[in-house]
Parts: structure tokens; C-alpha cells; sequence
């Protein structure tokens, strides 16, 4: 756990104490900690799981709104290095190739490393998370993650104190993703998160989706999951994780600042300068329904931004 | 003869885009987000045809075929029924006609403002569009209808800035409407007039 340890805290280790209070609420309510939901061997970085045939609709009841079906979770995607509509990705995305697959982690860290997937995937570790994603374009889904908490990675890195950020890159390579021979974003794409928010337990990296292991078109083989903020947030096919004292600069900031910000948090309120953020197409769904505050996970991370001005920060 | 194929080949490309709608939706081949799909599809077309409505002039010089004139008209309505369906779709399917949302967006979003503009300085061009009409405006009625310029141009923007990165598209369309704008600005000028019979086309 964060707190309770003997000895002098580091800055980036105190947890306020807020999220303290709140961590059973949500283990309880909204991640949807599935029990018995261990995965397969790790040999040959195969996260196949053993429970592939596991019935879904069970899962439902846990975040008690219906699960987006796995071809629309699959087919829908933006993965712009497979091109820039929603149906490329599943079309073009065939080039990648997963496996074998590094992942460097370092920057300011006491325990650099670069890691084979297999290396950095635990298989005991594996968790099911049912989570809503919401869109900066305002539609949404509700999927069924399994992956591990950034925490654990993040834990065994060791940052050091000075560490304030940590930033994310995806794989750079014409050959395996096509769409970066265009210069629609500047590549490779880059995420980030505060170190707090990256060390929050709802914060996982992604290895698998419905049971089955994660397809390229939606970041094979590992992305980021940040359920509270948007989608774009989640990078995919992540090949680095490096600890920085300064805000690393993401890639749609740097594509337009004045619409997307670091933070890119879930907020009905803040609207896009382009469109309304109020609210969003539950995907399979008619009417649009009202978008929540962060998400829906207010209650556990909204103490992560206590003082901040959510319309500057946006 | 030739008019005859041309009117047929007009018509069947105006109906063509409903066709290939309502049968994805009818065969579940629209995606996952069905009413984005329709809604997109639509305001491309819709561009389509003005573009080539507005492109028809011009082609004529250049291929030296009055008749194609003729197929202006029908064009120019396609692009405007598409518009009105885009427009629909909006309201109706995406926005589910909750009027404090489309108020909102058509006020506050720069990008539905000037597409919604687009569609309404649009409406006066299809009622006129009749030989009635036409012949109750006189000089009048082209100078009204010059506003097809001004909603192509507006419809281009609007497609610009809903985009996210990827202008491609976009930037081809403001290209085209470019070159429609810069022939269509000389032409008036007088010089690099079309050597054009209307007499005999009548």
C-alpha cells in the first residue's frame, strides 16, 4: 500500500489523502475486479487466457451498464497510424507485428530497464477492469480490459524523487505503421500522465480485451488505460516509459493546444472549442446520454485535481 | 440521344448515394456508430454534387458541349436534397431533435453555424430553381443564384474545421473550389470568356 511506510517518503510516493479514503469505494464499485480471472502462460509473450470462453454477459452486472460488443470494440478505432478513419485500423493494422516486442522504461528512475514483453507482462498479475472510454469525440463504449496496474511497473522502476511525469511513446516504424509516412500527427505518439495519476490503481496497462488478447487495431500488445480521461489519453503499442521532473508534450497538444490539453480529463462542462462535451453516443445506443463527470470516476479521482482550475487545465 | 444518356446518368447518380445508404443500413454495414456513418456520408456527397454543379459552367467551355447546361439544375438540387437529408440527420438521428442542444451547437459552434447558414442560403436557390421562377426574377435570378458560390464555399469550411488532423479531403475541396471561384471571377471580368451560344441552346 502507499501509506504507512517507515521511514522518509518520497514526494512522488505521498498519496492525498482523499484517494486514500476512496480506494475501497471503488475496488468495490466501479473497476469491477473480476475474481478468478487469471490468465495463461506468459511463454512466447502469449497472453492468451485460459477463460477465453468466459461469459460476458456476467460481467455486465458489475459496472451495471451493458457491455459494447466485442466487433464494435474492435472495428471502431482511432489508431491513426493505420490511417485516420475508424474502419482503417481493423483493415490496415495487419502489419504490425506484436511479438517479439521491447518495452524500454527509464528516464529518472532508480531500476532502468529494457524489458521483453513477456519479461514485462506478469501473468499472475493480470486483472479483469470492466472501464467506460470516452472519446474526445464525444461517443463512448464500455469494454472489458484485463491487463495490470501502471503502478506495479512504476513500483519496480524506482523513480526518483524529482520525478514528476511519466511519458509514453509508441512504436516508430513506416514498415509496421503505414500511416506515419503522413504527417497528419508528429510521430511517434507521445502520452503522458502526472506521476500521481499514472500510480492511481485505476490506471492499467491493457494486454487484453474480452479474454483475448489485444488486437493490433486497438494498441497490440500493450497501450495505456486512463478510464477517466479521454480516449486519446490510452496510448497504444507503447515501446517506451520515461520518468521526467517537466510535462512531457503530447501528441494532440502539439497537433492543437487550444483543443487538447495534457490533463484531457472527462468534462461535460469544458466544452471542445468545436463541439459540445455535455454529451456523448453510447456506442449500439440511440439517444446520446449525459456525459460524467471524469467519466463517471469522480469519486476516485477528482481529489487528484482538488485546487485546479479543471477550464485552464483542460 | 446524347441528352438522354446524359439526364439518365444525372439521375442515377443522384440516387445512387441513397441507394448504397439504405442498403449498408439494410445489410448492418454502416459500422459501429451508424448514425456518424449516415451523417458523414451525406455532407460528403452533399459537397460532391455542388462542386460539380458549380464545375458545370466551366465544363462546358472546356469540353465545348453546351448541352451539359441542362444537367446543372438536377445537380444543383441533388446537392441540396443531400444537404437537407445531412441537416436531418443531424437534428433528427444524432441530436434527436433536442432543440436546446441544436440551438447550442448552431450559436456556439463555429463549424455547425457556417454549415447551417450554408443549407439556409441554399433554400431560396432550390424554390427559384423552377422555370417559373426564372422567368418571374429575370436578370435578378442569376445574381441570386451566385449565392451557390457562397454556401460551396461555406460547405468547404464547415468540412474543414470539423475535421481533427486529417485535411486532406478538405484541402482537395478548397482546392476545387479555388479554381471554380478564380474561372468563375475572370469569366465575369470578361476575359477568358467562355465562347458560349446561348441562343441556340435555348
Amino acid at each position: 500500500m502507499l501509506i504507512g511506510k517507515s521511514g522518509k517518503i518520497p514526494s512522488s510516493e505521498i498519496t492525498p489523502e482523499g484517494m486514500y479514503l476512496n480506494r475501497r469505494q471503488f475496488i468495490g464499485k466501479s473497476a469491477a475486479v473480476v475474481a478468478g480471472a487469471s490468465m495463461g502462460s506468459g511463454i512466447g509473450g502469449s497472453i492468451e487466457p485460459e477463460n477465453s470462453q468466459k461469459d460476458w454477459s456476467k460481467v455486465r452486472s458489475e459496472l451495471d451498464e451493458e457491455l459494447t460488443p466485442f466487433d464494435d470494440v474492435t472495428s471502431y478505432n482511432n489508431f491513426y497510424e493505420f490511417g485516420t478513419g475508424k474502419s482503417d485500423p481493423v483493415r490496415n493494422a495487419h502489419t504490425l507485428r506484436p511479438r517479439p516486442w521491447t518495452i524500454e522504461v527509464g528516464g529518472l528512475c532508480d531500476n532502468p530497464g529494457t524489458y521483453g514483453l513477456e519479461d514485462f507482462i506478469k501473468p499472475g498479475n493480470i486483472e479483469d477492469r470492466v472501464y467506460r472510454m470516452r472519446c474526445v469525440e464525444a461517443w463512448s463504449m464500455v469494454i472489458p480490459w484485463q491487463g495490470f496496474s501502471l503502478k506495479d511497473v512504476i513500483d519496480q522502476a524506482k523513480p526518483s524523487g524529482s520525478a514528476r511525469f511519466v511519458e509514453f511513446r509508441t512504436l516508430h516504424d513506416l514498415e509496421q505503421m503505414p500511416g506515419q509516412r503522413y504527417g497528419v500527427l508528429r510521430w511517434p505518439y507521445v502520452e503522458g500522465l502526472r506521476l500521481d495519476e499514472a500510480k492511481h490503481p485505476l490506471t492499467m496497462l491493457i494486454t487484453g480485451v474480452y479474454g483475448k488478447t489485444l488486437p493490433n487495431q486497438n494498441g497490440a500488445p500493450i497501450r495505456l488505460i486512463v478510464p477517466w480521461k479521454y480516449g486519446f489519453k490510452g496510448i497504444k503499442s507503447i515501446v517506451s516509459m520515461r520518468f521526467l521532473e517537466e510535462m512531457p508534450m503530447n501528441t494532440w497538444k502539439r497537433s492543437a493546444s487550444h483543443e487538447y490539453g495534457f490533463y484531457a480529463n472527462v468534462n461535460p462542462d469544458v466544452s471542445h472549442p468545436r463541439w459540445s462535451q455535455a454529451r456523448e453516443r453510447r456506442i449500439g445506443e440511440f439517444r446520446r446520454r449525459r456525459t460524467l463527470m471524469f467519466n463517471g470516476y469522480a469519486d476516485e479521482v477528482a481529489s487528484l485535481y482538488s485546487g485546479m482550475d479543471l477550464r485552464t487545465h483542460y | 440521344m446524347r441528352l438522354i444518356i446524359l439526364r439518365s446518368v444525372t439521375w442515377f447518380a443522384g440516387l445512387m448515394p441513397t441507394v448504397w445508404l439504405v442498403w449498408r443500413f439494410l445489410d448492418d454495414r454502416l459500422g459501429a456508430n451508424p448514425i456518424e456513418e449516415i451523417l458523414h456520408r451525406l455532407g460528403d456527397v452533399s459537397l460532391i454534387f455542388l462542386l460539380v454543379t458549380l464545375a458545370i459552367t466551366p465544363l462546358r467551355a472546356v469540353v465545348g458541349w453546351n448541352e451539359i447546361i441542362k444537367i446543372r439544375r438536377p445537380l444543383g438540387l441533388f446537392g441540396f436534397f443531400y444537404l437537407t437529408m445531412h441537416f436531418l440527420t443531424y437534428a433528427v438521428l444524432d441530436q434527436t431533435l433536442d432543440f436546446e442542444f441544436i440551438i447550442e451547437d448552431v450559436l456556439e459552434r463555429p463549424y455547425i453555424s457556417i454549415g447551417f447558414t450554408a443549407w439556409i442560403l441554399l433554400i431560396p436557390l432550390a424554390i427559384t430553381s423552377t422555370k417559373g421562377w426564372i422567368r418571374r426574377l429575370g436578370k435578378h435570378w442569376k445574381k441570386l443564384h451566385r449565392l451557390a458560390y457562397v454556401a460551396t464555399i461555406m460547405g468547404v469550411v464547415h468540412f474543414y474545421w470539423q475535421v481533427k488532423a486529417d485535411t486532406y479531403w478538405p484541402t482537395l475541396a478548397a482546392m476545387l473550389i479555388t479554381v471554380l471561384m478564380i474561372y468563375r471571377i475572370r469569366s465575369s471580368r470578361g476575359r477568358w470568356r467562355p465562347q458560349v451560344r446561348e441562343a441556340k441552346n435555348r
